[in-house]
């Protein structure tokens, strides 16, 4: 995996809220085209970091890069190159699926006629064609989450941020969900995803690990395991994340 | 008996959000309901708090109807819903005090009871709970809820979205008042959190689909349900042994796969292709199903004869 391009890249990043550090120096990169964890407790400062890769809030310090632009003078042009996802945000429940989707298409830029089409392979890969003109409040969650993350990366973005997209699914959606992703990665669309499922950390290529504002560990979920010396990845997160 | 659910149905409308629910729960025990969202978990255990009223059958708590005899239901129960139940605008200790004269008691007379849970959130009594982070949030509103020592507590997924360490400490804190002889009754969507129950019921869709105990672990049905791990990653094998002949089914299950097999007579045909495959850092094992391996098998069950339900479904 060494060798490609890093569509993340970050130095040295701080964040500061009055005397509190949210992020305490992070410094970790992402390739293009791997599904990158980031994993930490409650209050760990993943929202916090999240949030400054998205362009939306400025860091204190640091050189932070996503998709080639800069996070303090580029932050607009990084949120066309981004998709978005999480489980507490993701359609308007009032409009329907395909309102939906040219609404956000729309306001990533694409053009009309290309959505047109983009919307029927995506309807069609989905096999959600007959749902296109119900409401999203009236459609179950496990489809719902689906077609949130396939509206994230309609406009084919670098990077897309999944904040905990799989809360409250059945374990046969999120599985379904996972391999969604991947096969988003297969298309070189480059995935950073948060999760509290500890089985969902495998099937990240890498997985870091915050611990109070710092990345206390970052590597395979194979390496992790064999340096933390545990069976599963829930095990090295009680252990790093308690001690 | 601490309660018995008689035959409840409930629809909103045209929907039908409880069918025919009907189970027991001991006394001093500790049941979980596992089911995604919009199963019917939050409805239930709404009908168990005598907060709506079901359509048709019967819910009894302690030998009382939770309708007719609401007032003294609410005595002996304590609930904590899963949307944030406490008084953002007031202090930490003022919502506990707050809950404990509501059911005509003080905070001393109980402490004892709620003293392992409120010590870990006692240094910001001050606070208001607004201001609180989601896991002490929780650690509150479990307090509140224990704080006139019910003897039924209900707890509407307490640990959704908490994370993996938090969510650990929440087990050691319920395993705990579980011994003070008080029943349980708790919903989660984590099927990990399923395995720390003496009973879980399997909810999904409004049905109740089966009650088991996590420690018996076959059902004492010879299931056909294997793993399949390699160091070349797993992604890459799924397609492959979807499409052997023999297979039923194949997810992604943490650092493996878990594959269901047709029938017995498939394993050895399985087993020979997957090593004609070559991978020497291949493992194959007859694996016995966790909890979640059989909510999945129930799920599928379901979806096999509603065809074309759930999109890609298998």
């Amino acid at each position: 995996m060494s060798g490609r391009e890093h569509i993340i890249e970050v130095k040295d990043m701080v964040k500061k809220y009055g005397s509190f550090i949210a992020n305490d120096h992070l410094s970790f990169h992402v390739e293009r085209g791997e599904i990158f964890g980031f994993l930490g407790a409650n209050g760990a400062g993943k929202t916090t970091a999240m949030r400054i890769l998205c362009g939306l809030s400025y860091p204190t310090s640091g050189e932070i890069q996503v998709a080639g632009h800069d996070v303090y003078r580029e932050r607009e042009r990084i949120k066309k190159k981004i998709g978005y996802m999480s489980q507490k945000f993701s359609l308007y429940e009032d409009l329907t699926v395909s309102e939906n989707i040219h609404l956000f298409a729309g306001i990533y830029g694409l053009r009309r006629k290309q959505i047109g089409i983009r919307e029927e392979q995506l309807l069609e890969r989905l096999g959600l064609g007959h749902i296109r003109n119900r409401l999203i409040r009236e459609i179950p969650l496990g489809w719902k989450q689906k077609l949130a993350f396939s509206v994230a990366i309609f406009h084919q973005p670098a990077v897309v941020f999944l904040d905990e997209p799989t809360g409250g699914v059945d374990p046969i959606t999120r599985r379904q969900f996972w391999e969604m992703i991947h096969d988003a990665t297969e298309e070189g669309i480059t995935v950073f995803v948060t999760t509290h499922y500890m089985d969902e950390a495998e099937y990240c290529d890498r997985v870091s690990i915050m611990v109070e504002g710092r990345i206390d560990a970052l590597d395979t979920p194979a390496a992790l395991k064999q340096q933390y010396g545990s069976e599963n990845m829930n095990e090295v997160f009680l252990k790093l994340a308690r001690s | 008996m601490s309660l018995i659910i008689d035959h409840i149905d409930l629809s909103f409308g045209t929907v039908q959000a409880l069918k025919q629910v009907d189970f027991e729960v001991q006394d001093g025990e500790l049941f979980g309901l596992i089911g995604p969202d919009g199963a019917g978990k939050s409805t239930l255990f709404r009908i168990m708090a005598s907060l709506i009223i079901p359509d048709a059958g019967r819910c009894l708590m302690h030998g009382l109807d939770v309708v007719e005899d609401y007032r003294e239901v609410r005595k002996i129960i304590g609930y904590m819903p899963g949307r944030f139940s406490l008084y953002m605008d007031l202090s930490v200790e003022e919502n506990l005090a707050f809950y404990a004269r509501v059911f005509g008691t003080t905070v001393q007379e109980n402490y004892e009871l709620v003293r392992d849970v409120y010590e870990q959130i006692a240094p910001f009594k001050k606070r208001l709970a607004g201001k609180l982070s989601g896991g002490m949030k929780q650690k509150l509103a479990l307090s509140c809820a224990l704080i006139h020592r019910p003897e039924v507590l209900i707890l509407d997924e307490p640990t959704t979205g908490v994370d993996a360490v938090s969510r650990r400490e929440f087990w050691e804190m319920l395993k705990k008042i579980q011994k003070e002889g008080i029943t349980i009754l708790v919903s989660t969507p984590y099927m990990d959190e399923a395995e720390l129950c003496d009973r879980v019921g399997l909810i999904q869709k409004g049905s109740l689909l089966k009650i088991t105990d996590p420690s018996k672990h076959t059902d004492n049905v010879e299931t056909q349900l294997f793993s399949l791990k390699s160091e070349r990653g797993l992604y890459a094998y799924l397609e492959r042994v979807r499409s052997l002949e023999g297979c039923k089914h194949a997810w992604l299950f943490g650092d493996q796969l878990h594959v269901t097999l047709r029938s017995k007579g498939d394993r050895t045909k399985v087993k020979a292709e997957i090593e004609n495959w070559g991978d020497p850092t291949l493992e194959w094992k007859k694996i016995i199903p966790s909890i979640e391996d059989r909510f999945m098998g129930l799920i599928e069950q379901e979806s096999g004869e509603q065809p074309g339900n759930e999109g890609r479904s298998q």
